[in-house]
């Protein structure tokens, strides 16, 4: 279960080529992570207009390709458009250095907020594969513990908000990263609580349970975690919107206070990094939740695609896990455009006395039941 | 070196040996927090408050000083740059306290479009505050929402007087121009839609579990103190204090319409939310009544010495075309003497206090100006708070800098 089992893998072993499906796997999993980065911004845009009754972005037109007809048009009209242009704009203008920060780890920041997410993005199971009677995930690499190593790592993402928070040497970075270190290390706990019912059913017919694969086929063809343990769903969301700094929770750059949060000094290609760190960290986060509790790849609850359709099967079962993604980040979107902003305390307070007691008492309700059911 | 000792005021729950290291940081005068160009200097006690000092100043134009060099209707364009969000109302308390030196009593007809103008620009004003409030909260739709009733407002101030933000649509002893044909029937189609508006908005925000987290008991201002600091409108009524200029001292014919006052009850920032929110629908409500019962007759008093004449007069006979030239040139003719006159603005009471030694040039112009209290009075409500408070009772108060600073 260990090696690399990129779908292709069952044809060939050969090394040189497993090597190479290996880079291809990784490419295709950075490049999903970054479309869909990229595609929430857009989708933020527009569903934030859509909210608040505008248009949203509908002018920026790239000449050449706005005269084709009917696409140019089309991607205008939708301001996929403005994507290029923002994503250029962060690439052509300059790039400053203030003279007042710490050069190495103000550099490192950035790539530091990034990383993470695109490797914890290779563990997650996008699909299945069928061969000779047996199911592969469709991940870039399977590891025995990719729940725990997909949570740990993407966690890993804080230190890039406390770098940048403390080399920008601004009061205002510098709250914003002691905001973003506190909470994201006080909900980590809830959502470690919130997974333990996940593993804990997951193990009474798997001898894997931290496997993300194996949880996923646990809810293959039965109840979707989410009906059967929906406290945990409840606190790992919660939890998740704390997690990714998102509206209510974004103490870290909460921006009528703290200006920009720990990202105040940063500008251009930088600043973009942390950027598309955050959207990558919200579709990574909602491919985790979707595995979880939203049955992955399967279409309904107590439905699965049927192995006998062979690669049709997978690939539908790719394309509902992605749309399931897609919900999740609509629904973090429209999340951050309905509610108003919570005050650090109280997210502090909602995290300790709220989802932590709650998360413990889920966890000691499913405990009793599971030792029920063995 | 850590200072270990208090200086004014201590923060609340909080004892002195738990104090540390302080942070003294600058807010603004460039800050998204700040509503305008306010730097606000506050000492830090990791995310406690412990002082504050509001700096104002930075878009003082030295308005006052202005005014001595020009005729009063000149003035008149500067009062738009009080207080920016309602220019009508400014508009208008400027030109009642010179008609007041002058003891002018305006055409029915004028004082009603005045008091629809007054309440229009209430309402205007209100909306962005309340904006503006809910984005520092957090609450960035209810902007939108707010802003979209407001664009309608603009427009109808647009047809009325050419201008979207400056209006300058009062002139000493009536107005600029009358009503233009089917305006009211506009202004009655916003109110129509108006109510059923502020209702989302209050459904989308003022229940709100999290706003109410955020707002309320924040920003305490007792009846008490608010009366020591000299606050007034909407920051005093929600303290409590049922005072209201246009119930008390009532001008431009208040007396005759039905409306409430609303007041708060705690003096925080969620009560002066409400009673903002309330004041929407009141204001609303007096506009309807001003429709419905609009007098005929002409805006302008027939005094040559003070108002226009007629235009198509002027283009036509010599007499009222040097009438014309004299009251520009030299200025509506005010007589000796000086008065105070105080109107009842969005942002609290705005009073003009000026000494006229004769002629068209006031000789002395003071401007009491509302913001400026409720800033002055945030080195006291700050302390004790979170720093993430600041953007919430900042924005509760509801202050234009335009105004403090003029």
């Amino acid at each position: 279960m260990s090696s690399i089992s990129f779908c292709l893998l069952a044809f060939s072993w050969d090394s040189v080529l497993g090597v190479l499906l290996w880079i291809v796997a990784a490419i295709v999993v950075l490049a999903l992570v970054m479309t869909f980065a990229a595609l929430s911004v857009v989708a933020e845009r527009k569903v934030c207009a859509f909210i608040q009754g505008r248009y949203g972005p509908n002018r920026t037109a790239i000449p050449l390709v706005a005269a084709i007809p009917m696409v140019g048009n089309f991607l205008k009209r939708n301001g996929l458009m403005q994507l290029v242009a923002d994503g250029a704009k962060f690439l052509l203008k300059e790039d400053p250095l203030p003279e007042h920060v710490n050069k190495f780890w103000y550099m490192l920041a950035p790539v530091m907020s990034l990383s993470p997410v695109l490797i914890a993005a290779c563990v997650i199971p996008l699909g299945v594969y069928w061969s000779g009677g047996e199911a592969f995930p469709l991940s870039a690499a399977n590891l025995d513990v990719s729940l725990v190593f997909a949570l740990a790592v993407s966690s890993l993402g804080v230190y890039g908000a406390i770098m940048a928070g403390w080399s920008s040497n601004s009061k205002f970075s510098y709250h914003g990263a002691i905001r973003a270190s506190a909470q994201t290390v006080s909900y980590e706990l809830s959502m470690w609580l919130a997974v333990l019912p996940v593993v804990m059913f997951t193990a009474l017919d798997s001898d894997n349970p931290l496997n993300l694969f194996e949880i996923a086929n646990a809810q293959s063809g039965s109840a979707w975690f989410v009906l059967s343990q929906p406290v945990s769903a409840l606190v790992f969301l919660v939890a998740l919107f704390a997690e990714t700094n998102r509206l209510p929770f974004d103490m870290a750059e909460s921006e009528t206070d703290l200006v920009s949060g720990y990202h105040t000094e940063y500008g251009s290609f930088k600043f973009g990094l942390f950027f598309v760190g955050e959207y990558g960290h919200v579709a990574v986060g909602s491919a985790i939740f979707a595995t979880l509790f939203l049955g992955a790849w399967n279409p309904l609850p107590w439905t699965e695609w049927p192995e006998a359709w062979g690669w049709i099967s997978s690939v539908l079962a790719c394309l509902t896990f992605l749309l399931k993604i897609a919900a999740m980040i609509f629904f973090f979107i429209w999340v951050r455009w309905s509610v108003p902003r919570f005050r650090y305390d109280q997210v502090m307070s909602l995290g300790w006395k709220g989802l932590v007691p709650l998360g413990m008492l889920n966890l000691v309700a499913y405990m009793a039941v599971s030792a029920l059911a063995y | 070196m850590p200072t270990k000792e208090f200086t004014y005021p201590a923060p609340k729950g909080l004892s002195e040996n738990q104090i540390g290291e302080k942070m003294i940081l600058n807010i603004g005068p460039s800050h998204p927090a700040t509503h305008g160009v306010l730097r606000l200097k506050v000492e830090l006690d990791g995310d406690m408050i412990t002082r504050c000092s509001p700096i104002v100043g930075q878009l003082h134009r030295g308005q006052e000083k202005l005014a001595e060099n020009m005729t009063y209707n000149q003035f008149v364009p500067f009062t738009d740059r009080l207080d920016y969000l309602a220019p009508m109302c400014n508009n208008m308390a400027f030109v009642q306290c010179v008609e007041k030196i002058a003891e002018i009593d305006v055409t029915p007809r004028c004082k009603a479009i005045r008091v629809i103008c007054c309440e229009l620009a209430r309402i205007a004003s209100h909306l962005v505050g309340l904006a503006a409030y809910a984005m520092d909260a957090g609450a960035t739709t209810v902007f939108m929402y707010c802003f979209t009733q407001r664009e309608k407002l603009m427009t109808l101030f647009e047809q009325l007087t050419g201008a979207r933000l400056t209006n300058s649509y009062a002139r000493v002893g009536g107005l600029r121009r009358d009503i233009p044909d089917g305006w009211l029937g506009n202004v009655n189609n916003f109110l129509n839609q108006f109510p059923a508006a502020v209702d989302e908005i209050d459904s989308l925000i003022t229940r709100n579990k999290i706003f109410i987290e955020r707002t309320e008991g924040i920003g305490i201002v007792s009846a008490n103190s608010a009366l020591e600091w000299g606050l007034t409108g909407a920051n005093l009524r929600a303290s409590g204090v049922a005072t209201d200029l246009r119930k008390d001292t009532p001008y431009l014919g208040y007396e005759d319409y039905e409306f409430d006052v609303p007041i708060g009850v705690h003096g925080d920032a969620y009560d002066r939310w409400l009673v903002r929110v309330e004041e929407l629908r009141q204001s609303a409500r007096i506009v309807k009544q001003a429709i419905e019962k609009m007098p005929d007759g002409p805006v302008n008093i027939s005094d040559p010495r003070v108002a226009y004449p007629q235009k198509d007069r002027v283009l036509r006979d010599m007499e009222s075309l040097i009438n014309n030239f004299q009251v520009i040139t030299q200025g509506p003719y005010i007589p000796k003497g000086e008065a105070y006159f105080e109107s009842e603005n969005p942002k609290g009471a705005l009073g003009f206090f000026i000494i006229s030694k004769g002629g068209g040039v006031p000789y002395r112009l003071k401007i009491r100006s509302p913001s400026f209290v409720s800033l002055s009075a945030m080195q006291e409500i700050l302390p004790g708070h979170h720093f993430s408070d600041i953007p919430v009772i900042l924005g509760s108060f509801d202050f234009v800098l335009g105004d403090c600073d003029r």
